[in-house]
């Protein structure tokens, strides 16, 4: 395939895409928020499974009439499975106890699949954690594109994966999705993900760039993207492959998880072909930037 | 020519068949096993045992694949669930209370496999069903009762010494004394100072003294407050792992997370009341005056030693304080060298302690231990069968009976309490009986038996319909190359579980969504190489040189782009508990592993296809 589609005549679009997605988005998470879940937020979670299905209303109604005001109770997965969520400030590690007895009496044949209770101050403190966890990343990610390439390519590359990271939180804060820890470690795989997407189109460039003399920069971008158009389409196809799988059988527990990797692997993938492209051309690179050969790739280049 | 040297070949050649050999305990399947256990949690388990539990299991003809002693415990393996069910009913007739039978799923892993470290993959609660605990230790209580007691100690301290103290007290966490003259203030200093240095040089406090207004606060240490929490947190531990133990389960983990937490992880228990229970519970000791001769039956209870030489005693049913004000238990030898046992008490504890010893010097002291115990008895139910009829009780029995000397306080102690091995003995009794600080419950999951196997069955139907449908695409896409891509994408997952296996890492269903993820992503660097070979090619280059090119300029991109990904997982297994951890351990190791199978497994398999050719063309 002898690709030459110029993907750098439409970056305007692309940027104003991207600056609405994203103006979208943190709209979303300062007005409406993240739908948190368990982990972060607190509180008790149980599941039960019942031998047909379940009527939710009974369930409320039960609930209601033993004291609980603040609750959801819906299916998870099937409809004779029930997920109840009671939001608890004060850190009482029984409620899930009490519930799953009451129900038992109820019904004799509920069964208990699962409880959770996490207390509040752990919910903060892993919230606390995982921001925490995602500026490091991002920060030591900044630090390495930039020791390998150069500066501009890691602006680049960190402009591209916060650009991933806001729209697949604003995804969840507009769709209201639970955010829970699983999510969060999707996001972090999702960081990997799109960065060694970022890292293969980046590198291209920097080859291009210190090829042949006498190119304009967008000219050496865009046969920079279409060398490597072919690649990242294969991969994104063979990573929605496996996601997809887990996203169908995987089962409920880890739907979030891969609704978030699939997400973000779409996003990853524009991101690594517009992105960093807008960035560096943004902040106008020239051929001269690349000129002189980093040692450290000379000594990789003798590896097989 | 593309060849490898032999080196090469033999490198890669090993490193994959230890991924084969430490991944192979896996695929034999556990058995049903029994692990049984003397009641008594000081008693480990010995031959008579081991040739009580092969007698009662030969009785009963009930087939075992093995009966054989494992650490502390007896383990007897089933070829059947029948079998074991059968069995344990069997060893909780004729045991009965001596020993804890509980059920266990144990690794049949072949013995040469053992020999040389191999043993199956953990799983996660997650994936196995069962308990998991997390426990703060409330260490500002701590705190308090250290300060409240030490302001005790330096009142007592003061007066004895005669110095005029105008007040002191306790203001949060600190302790504010002022004294009456400069004379009393120096001499209080002097003691202040003395007091500060230990054995360590480290100091206990941070003294902030007034001197013109004769003003003395105080608060301790950073190091101080350190040594107070680890000996908390490290009490409690102690305490919560013989608790734990009285549960009977299998494999439970207790450890210490972080500077103040305790992870309590009970796999296959169920009844998660029963266990909240048993870990929450406090006061397990009672210290109560020894009844006079003389006074009634209606005030005063028989209980025996636990050393049975020693017979009985009469004890006052009034309970002065109970185990839970034990704040510390330690041996150690007194003026002229015998043993004793030096206890202190909180800050109510000592208050109690004093009003019940101040006029009852002379008489003697005794300390009761209370454990919860179970009986079983077996019984004929309305059908005439025999069933096993469990019930609680709870026992209490006297491990020390001792002279009171002097009015006591926070701190006192125990003489005559036999030789210097026994003396610790008790002091462990009676730290175990405590808990140095309050704990309560942050974080509990409960998983059920059914979702523990319903996510393990989905979370390997997951990884091979994705693993099918990835070898599907690169075989139609790439052919030949992609076959090869293949083969490494395979041996990939067998180094990812064998490595998994060998590092005990424990399978998680986050784990299995790592090890998904990453044969999707580890095709990613045979796409890179035979995208470039395909480049090189149309550019006009020799098949070989395509090849030898290929994989050499891609080489550069693939660190690279692993290189941050690893970033990733491991600041994710740094900030990750449990689940997430267990994520990103996967991630970390399935990029290593798939760099080393993509690029040198696909390389060799490519030389042995092509290497020796002579190639007057190639389709990648």
């Amino acid at each position: 395939m002898n690709l030459d589609i110029k993907f750098m005549s439409y970056r305007r679009f692309a940027t104003i895409g991207s600056l609405a997605l994203l103006i979208l988005s943190i709209g979303s998470l300062s007005f409406k928020g993240l739908n948190l879940g368990l982990d972060f937020s607190g509180g008790t979670l149980i599941e039960v499974s019942y031998d047909d299905a379940a009527d939710l209303s009974d369930i409320r109604d039960l609930m209601l009439n033993n004291g609980f005001d603040d609750f959801q109770v819906v299916n998870f997965g099937s409809n004779s499975d029930v997920l109840i969520k009671v939001a608890d400030k004060d850190g009482n590690s029984q409620l899930g106890d009490v519930i799953y007895k009451f129900l038992q009496d109820a019904d004799s044949s509920t069964e208990l699949k699962r409880i959770e209770f996490v207390g509040p101050q752990i919910g903060s403190e892993l919230r606390d954690q995982g921001g925490l966890g995602m500026l490091v990343a991002l920060g030591m990610i900044l630090l390495y594109v930039a020791f390998r390439f150069q500066y501009k390519f890691a602006l680049g590359a960190v402009a591209a994966l916060a650009h991933d990271v806001v729209i697949i939180l604003g995804l969840f804060s507009i769709l209201s999705w639970d955010f829970d820890l699983t999510v969060l470690a999707a996001l972090l795989a999702v960081i990997g993900y799109s960065l060694n997407d970022t890292i293969v189109v980046s590198d291209r460039m920097r080859e291009n760039f210190r090829g042949e003399r006498g190119f304009e920069p967008e000219e050496i971008v865009n046969r920079s993207i279409n060398q490597t158009l072919a690649r990242t389409l294969i991969t994104s196809l063979t990573t929605l492959l496996v996601l997809l799988a887990l996203f169908i059988f995987g089962g409920d527990m880890i739907r979030g998880f891969s609704q978030a990797l699939i997400i973000g692997v779409l996003i990853g993938t524009y991101s690594s072909i517009y992105v960093v492209a807008n960035m560096l051309l943004g902040l106008s690179i020239t051929q001269d930037d690349l000129a002189i050969p980093e040692p450290e790739g000379a000594e990789f280049d003798d590896m097989p | 020519m593309n060849r490898f040297s032999i080196w090469t070949y033999v490198f890669i050649l090993s490193v994959l068949s230890i991924g084969i050999i430490y991944s192979l305990p896996n695929l034999y399947p556990a058995k049903p096993a029994i692990q049984i256990a003397y009641t008594d949690s000081g008693k480990s388990a010995d031959q008579q045992l081991l040739i009580q539990v092969r007698e009662i299991l030969d009785n009963k003809d009930i087939g075992t694949e093995s009966v054989g002693l494992k650490e502390n415990n007896i383990v007897a393996k089933f070829n059947s669930l029948d079998d074991q069910l059968a069995g344990k009913a069997a060893l909780q007739r004729a045991l009965l209370d001596q020993a804890i039978v509980a059920l266990n799923l144990e690794p049949s892993t072949p013995q040469w496999l053992r020999d040389i470290g191999g043993g199956p993959l953990k799983l996660g609660l997650d994936l196995s069903g069962g308990v998991h605990f997390l426990l703060e230790v409330d260490i500002d209580s701590a705190l308090d009762n250290r300060l409240e007691s030490l302001l005790n100690e330096y009142r007592k301290k003061f007066r004895d010494d005669r110095i005029n103290v105008e007040s002191s007290r306790k203001d949060n966490k600190d302790l504010l004394f002022s004294f009456s003259s400069d004379e009393d203030y120096s001499k209080a200093l002097k003691i202040f100072t003395q007091d500060n240095v230990t054995p360590l040089g480290t100091s206990l406090f941070d003294l902030r003294p007034n001197a013109l207004r004769n003003l003395m606060e105080l608060s301790y240490s950073q190091s101080a407050i350190k040594e107070i929490r680890d000996y908390a947190v490290g009490q409690n531990l102690m305490t919560l792992r013989n608790r734990v133990n009285e549960l009977g389960v299998s494999e439970p983990i207790v450890q210490r997370q972080g500077s103040s937490r305790i992870v309590v992880q009970l796999p296959g228990v169920q009844d998660t009341t029963a266990a909240k229970k048993i870990i929450g519970k406090t006061a397990n000791l009672e210290f109560r005056l020894e009844a006079a001769s003389t006074s009634s039956r209606l005030r005063k209870e028989e209980f025996d030693f636990q050393d049975q030489r020693m017979g009985s005693a009469f004890l006052e049913k009034n309970i002065i304080v109970g185990g839970e004000r034990v704040t510390n238990a330690n041996s150690g030898f007194d003026e002229s060298g015998f043993a004793q046992v030096n206890i202190t008490l909180d800050m109510q504890g000592g208050r109690s302690m004093q009003k019940a010893t101040n006029g009852n010097i002379g008489r003697r002291l005794g300390v009761l231990f209370v454990e919860q115990k179970n009986k079983s008895v077996l019984k004929k139910d309305s059908n005439g069968e025999d069933v096993i009829e469990q019930s609680s009780y709870i026992e209490k029995k006297i491990i020390s009976l001792a002279t009171v000397q002097a009015v006591l306080g926070t701190n006192f102690r125990i003489t005559g309490v036999g030789s210097p091995q026994e003396a610790s003995e008790l002091a462990l009794l009676l730290r175990a009986g405590a808990l140095a600080a309050p704990m309560k419950f942050v974080e509990e999951r409960t998983v059920g038996p059914s979702l523990g196997k319903e996510n393990i069955e989905l979370g390997v139907r997951s990884i091979i319909i994705g693993l099918l449908s990835v070898i599907a695409f690169m075989l139609f896409y790439y052919r030949w190359f992609g076959l090869a891509a293949n083969i490494a994408l395979f041996a990939n997952v067998v180094l990812i579980t064998g490595f998994m296996s060998l590092l005990g890492a424990t399978l998680t269903l986050p784990g299995i969504a790592g090890i998904v993820l990453t044969i999707g992503m580890a095709v990613d660097a045979n796409v890179l190489i035979f995208s470039r070979i395909r480049e090189e090619l149309k550019a006009g280059k020799e098949p070989q040189t395509a090849i030898r090119e290929g994989f050499s300029r891609a080489f550069v991109t693939i660190v690279d782009a692993n290189v941050t990904t690893l970033i990733a997982s491991i600041i994710l297994y740094a900030i990750g508990t449990g689940p997430v951890k267990g994520f990103a351990i996967t991630l970390s190791i399935g990029i290593l592993t798939s760099m080393f199978t993509a690029i040198l497994g696909t390389r060799a398999i490519i030389n042995i296809m092509y290497g020796n050719k002579n190639l007057k063309e190639l389709r990648v």
